[in-house]
């Protein structure tokens, strides 16, 4: 088990149906740090998030060979118990996809589905997460009243706080902001900063200043490789390859 | 310069299509009209709450209203579970092969199938064959049976039209798929699935033929569910058929009218209000 990293994939290939997505990715997820995942639109940083809470198990013709090791164990084995994953792998959709319930509900949605009953408990961690997404005190009067009445970026938040509640260790998000106004960013790469030592925090961005200003590791995927993994800070300024450099300044995706 | 310029043609095409809008709502108003006009005279407090008289030449039709009510109840009670149900697994269970489009043939064979048919089918099956005689129960099963692939097809257009994102959001946060269905697929595909309810209901309680040959037509209110009733769309065709009363068929058609736009106005008003408060507007 390595301590540094608490993802780590070995020849992981990935397919629908006839396409193949992802070709050997061997590569390694830091923990309790924030890696962005950049690259032009298809090249798979999509498909690996979701291969990575499996996500894409939802996909019939979807299929996939070598192996992801969460903590050394992997999450593809039989034993798996996927119930369990997700809650340790959370995720943020591009879209925010709040449940048309109450926000209170939305947060307290993977406590009950989890089993938990007691109601003053999930009373707490449900303020707890939404202080924790900073949405709190914006809504703290409106709790119970629908959650779709919220504006874009408060959705976001919303389903940032949902993701938080069932505690997770590793909070995946595509592309969260894609859909959102530079406000909303702000809010949203503010939250990522105040989150980032508590949990490994993967995003998937087409924004490259965004990756620059909320990540600390970068890898940069290209027709389904892995071409450079990096700090952010050495990638950004000073990459190794050719082609990292060419998507950087703009010459191609 | 031609005579028929395109804004012309488009002139004349708006008109032909406002007169053919005008014409449907005209023939509804005239056919509701004519039977307010003709039914309104008959209608009394009496004529609501009393049994009828002379094979329902005089006195009311509390017994028709009450067997109404009763086999309707019974039907959609029985329906609904069946219907909603295959709903959920065609559409989230299924997936897509050779069965699934035989179920879906059969349902939709079935809903096209005329009512008299079933009322055939019900008598030889529920009264005959099960040995339950000519009853509530018989009437409603019946009437079930021909309710169940409205409420099927409607339950399963109004899920399949949950946003995947919902459901994502669902087993992202580790639910099971029956979790997912439970609490977030069926209450975002509640108002369909209660407007094909609606449907269901409204073609089991128009219902003469399928009735006819299972409910008996006892003039006596039911009691039980193995009791024979006469629901008033039966009433409505005995009366005029049998030349026993026109006014009365008129009064008994005005009632059967009201309780339909009662039943569909109310449940739209519930409905709508779900959806404000789901959608927090």
């Amino acid at each position: 088990m390595n301590i540094e990293n608490v993802i780590e994939t070995k020849n992981l290939n990935t397919y629908f149906g006839d396409h193949h997505i992802l070709k050997d990715l061997n590569t390694q997820i830091p923990r309790n740090a924030v890696t962005a995942l950049i690259g032009p639109s298809g090249c798979g940083k999509s498909t690996f998030l979701r291969t990575l809470n499996r996500m894409n198990d939802l996909i019939p013709i979807f299929r996939k060979e070598g192996d992801i090791l969460l903590d050394g164990k992997d999450i593809y084995s039989k034993k798996t118990d996927i119930v369990e994953l997700r809650k340790r792998v959370g995720m943020v959709f591009q879209k925010a996809n709040p449940f048309p319930k109450s926000i209170y509900d939305n947060v307290a949605y993977g406590l009950r589905i989890h089993g938990e009953t007691d109601e003053n408990k999930i009373d707490k961690i449900v303020e707890k997460s939404l202080k924790a997404a900073a949405l709190w005190d914006e809504i703290e009067d409106k709790i119970h009243e629908s959650a779709l009445g919220l504006s874009g970026g408060q959705q976001q938040r919303l389903c940032i706080a949902r993701t938080i509640a069932v505690s997770p260790e590793i909070i995946l998000m595509d592309e969260p902001c894609s859909a959102l106004d530079p406000i909303s960013t702000t809010k949203i790469e503010d939250l990522i900063h105040k989150l980032k030592d508590k949990y490994t925090i993967i995003i998937v961005t087409h924004n490259m200043q965004q990756a620059t200003r909320v990540s600390k590791y970068t890898s940069f995927f290209l027709n389904g490789e892995i071409i450079e993994n990096n700090k952010t800070s050495k990638l950004f300024v000073d990459p190794e390859n050719k082609k990292t450099e060419d998507y950087i300044t703009g010459r191609f995706g | 310069m031609s005579i028929i310029t395109p804004k012309k043609t488009n002139d004349i095409a708006k008109s032909i299509f406002w007169l053919i809008g005008i014409i449907t709502i005209v023939i509804l108003i005239i056919i509701i009209g004519y039977i307010v006009v003709k039914g309104l005279p008959v209608i009394s407090l009496e004529f609501l709450l009393s049994s009828p008289k002379e094979s329902g030449a005089a006195g009311g039709i509390f017994p028709m209203i009450i067997s109404t009510i009763y086999v309707t109840f019974f039907a959609v009670l029985i329906a609904t579970p069946l219907g909603v149900g295959s709903a959920i697994y065609l559409t989230e269970y299924a997936g897509d092969n050779i069965v699934v489009r035989i179920i879906k043939f059969a349902s939709e064979a079935l809903a096209s199938l005329p009512s008299i048919i079933f009322g055939l089918f019900g008598l030889a099956f529920f009264v005959v064959f099960l040995n339950l005689g000519w009853c509530v129960l018989s009437a409603s099963l019946t009437l079930a049976l021909m309710a169940m692939p409205t409420i099927m097809r409607t339950a399963e257009n109004s899920i399949n039209a949950v946003p995947q994102s919902y459901k994502e959001g669902s087993y992202g946060m580790g639910a099971s798929k029956w979790q997912t269905i439970i609490n977030v697929t069926l209450p975002a595909a509640l108002p369909g699935i209660v407007t094909g309810i609606i449907l269901g209901m409204a073609r089991a309680i128009e219902e003469t033929a399928a009735i006819m040959y299972t409910v008996g037509a006892s003039i006596a209110a039911p009691i039980t569910i193995f009791d024979p009733a006469r629901p008033l769309p039966l009433h409505l065709y005995i009366l005029a058929t049998e030349g026993i009363s026109i006014d009365n068929a008129f009064g008994t058609a005005l009632v059967l009218i009201v309780i339909i736009l009662i039943i569909t106005i109310s449940t739209n008003v519930i409905v709508e209000r779900y959806q404000k408060k789901m959608m927090g507007e």
